[in-house]
C-alpha cells in the first residue's frame, strides 16, 4: 500500500470528519485526498496554531477533528496545546510530518526535526512513530480512540523513510 | 462606552447564539454580566477566540458570535481571511477595541495608529459594523455572516471577580448546550 493512501484511508477508519492542515511535501497528496472527500471538512490554514483553535472549535461543535501539518508547525502551536488542550482536555489528531530525520537533505530542518520529541515530552502528548503503510493504517484509528478516550491529543510522527 | 457595559448591551440581544469569549477580563466581565450554558470563557490561548467560534460555526448550525480583542486579533491577524474564505453564514466576530492590552496593565496596541474596520474590509468581509457610542446589534444578528463587528470601548477593566468553574466544567456544559435539539 502506497504511504499517503493508507494515512488517508487510516483518518476515515478512525471516522476523522474534519481536518485543518497545512502543506508539507509529504503531506500533499493526503491533503488531496481529504479535500476531495465529501464527508469530511477541510480548512486549510495560515498557522498552525490557529488550526488547533478551529479544531478546539469543531470538537465542541460535534467533530472527530485532526490536523495535517509539518513537525515545525508544533512548535507554533506549545502554548494552544497547553493553555487550551491540556487545561480543558480536549483530544485531537496530529498528523506530523517529521524532516529532520533520517534522509533529510535539508540541514535548516534539523534542529526542529530533533526537538519535536522532546518538546512533545514536555507537553506529556503520547505520540507513535509508525514505520510502513500498514502500520499506519492499524495504529492511526486506535491513536484517535486513545485521544478521545484519554481526553488528549495525540501525535503521528511519520518519518523522512515513511514516504520513500 | 465601558467594554462591560458593550458587553452587557449586546448580550441581552442575544437568545440561543453560541459565545465564545477571549482571555482575561473580556470573560470575566461577560461572566459578571450573564453566565448562560451558551457561553465557553477562554481562559488561556490568547488570540485563539476568532478561531475556536470559526471551528465552531463550520460544524454546526447554531449562530456563533465570537467576543474577541484588539490585542488577540493582532496575534492572530492570519485569521480573518481564513474566516473570510471559508465563509460560515452564521459567524459574527465582535472586535471589543480598547487600544490596549487591558488585561496586563494597559499598554497600548498598534490599533491606536492602524483601523481594524479597513483591514477587515481590505480582507473582503461584506457585512461589517462599526459601533462607538450607540449599539444596535440586533441589525448584526438579521445580517448575513461573516460578519465583522469593530467595537470601540475605553481602557479599563470593571471590578469583577475571577470565574468560578473548572475549566473542564466550562467545556463540558457548552458541550450539552451545543448537543441539546
Amino acid at each position: 500500500m502506497e504511504s499517503s493512501e493508507a494515512v488517508y484511508n487510516a483518518l476515515k477508519n478512525a471516522g476523522i470528519d474534519f481536518v485543518v492542515s497545512l502543506p508539507c511535501v509529504n503531506l500533499g497528496k493526503v491533503m488531496e485526498l481529504v479535500d476531495c472527500d465529501d464527508d469530511i471538512i477541510h480548512v486549510p490554514v495560515t498557522r498552525e496554531e490557529e488550526g488547533f483553535g478551529i479544531c478546539a472549535g469543531a470538537f465542541f461543535g460535534g467533530k472527530n477533528p485532526a490536523i495535517l501539518m509539518q513537525n515545525s508547525g508544533l512548535g507554533n502551536s506549545v502554548n494552544v496545546l497547553a493553555s487550551l488542550y491540556e487545561l480543558y482536555k480536549i483530544p485531537i489528531l496530529m498528523i506530523m510530518s517529521h524532516r529532520g530525520t533520517e534522509g533529510e537533505f535539508m540541514s535548516a530542518q534539523v534542529p526542529m526535526g530533533n526537538a519535536t520529541p522532546r518538546v512533545l515530552d514536555a507537553l506529556n502528548i503520547a505520540y507513535i512513530n509508525p514505520k510502513t503503510p500498514e502500520e499506519a493504517l492499524k495504529v492511526i484509528p486506535e491513536a484517535w480512540l486513545l485521544s478521545k478516550t484519554a481526553q488528549a491529543p495525540i501525535g503521528i510522527l511519520l518519518e523522512i523513510p515513511f514516504w520513500k | 462606552m465601558e467594554r462591560i457595559e458593550a458587553i452587557k448591551k449586546i448580550t441581552e440581544t442575544l437568545e440561543d447564539e453560541l459565545v465564545i469569549c477571549n482571555i482575561g477580563f473580556p470573560s470575566r466581565e461577560l461572566y459578571a454580566v450573564k453566565d448562560s450554558t451558551t457561553h465557553f470563557y477562554m481562559l488561556g490561548s490568547m488570540g485563539m477566540a476568532s478561531s475556536i467560534g470559526l471551528g465552531l460555526a463550520l460544524s454546526q448550525k447554531r449562530k456563533v458570535v465570537v467576543f474577541d480583542g484588539d490585542g488577540s486579533i493582532l496575534m492572530n491577524m492570519g485569521t480573518l481571511v481564513t474566516i473570510f474564505s471559508q465563509n460560515p453564514g452564521n459567524f459574527i466576530l465582535v472586535v471589543l477595541d480598547n487600544q490596549c492590552y487591558g488585561s496586563t496593565g494597559s499598554q497600548c496596541t498598534y490599533t491606536t495608529d492602524v483601523d481594524l474596520h479597513k483591514i477587515a474590509k481590505s480582507v473582503g468581509f461584506k457585512n461589517t459594523f462599526v459601533f462607538d457610542e450607540i449599539i444596535d446589534f440586533k441589525q448584526v444578528l438579521d445580517a448575513k455572516g461573516p460578519i465583522f463587528v469593530h467595537m470601540k470601548v475605553k481602557a479599563g477593566n470593571a471590578d469583577v471577580p475571577v470565574i468560578d468553574m473548572e475549566p473542564e466544567e466550562i467545556k463540558e456544559r457548552f458541550m450539552r448546550e451545543i448537543m441539546k435539539i
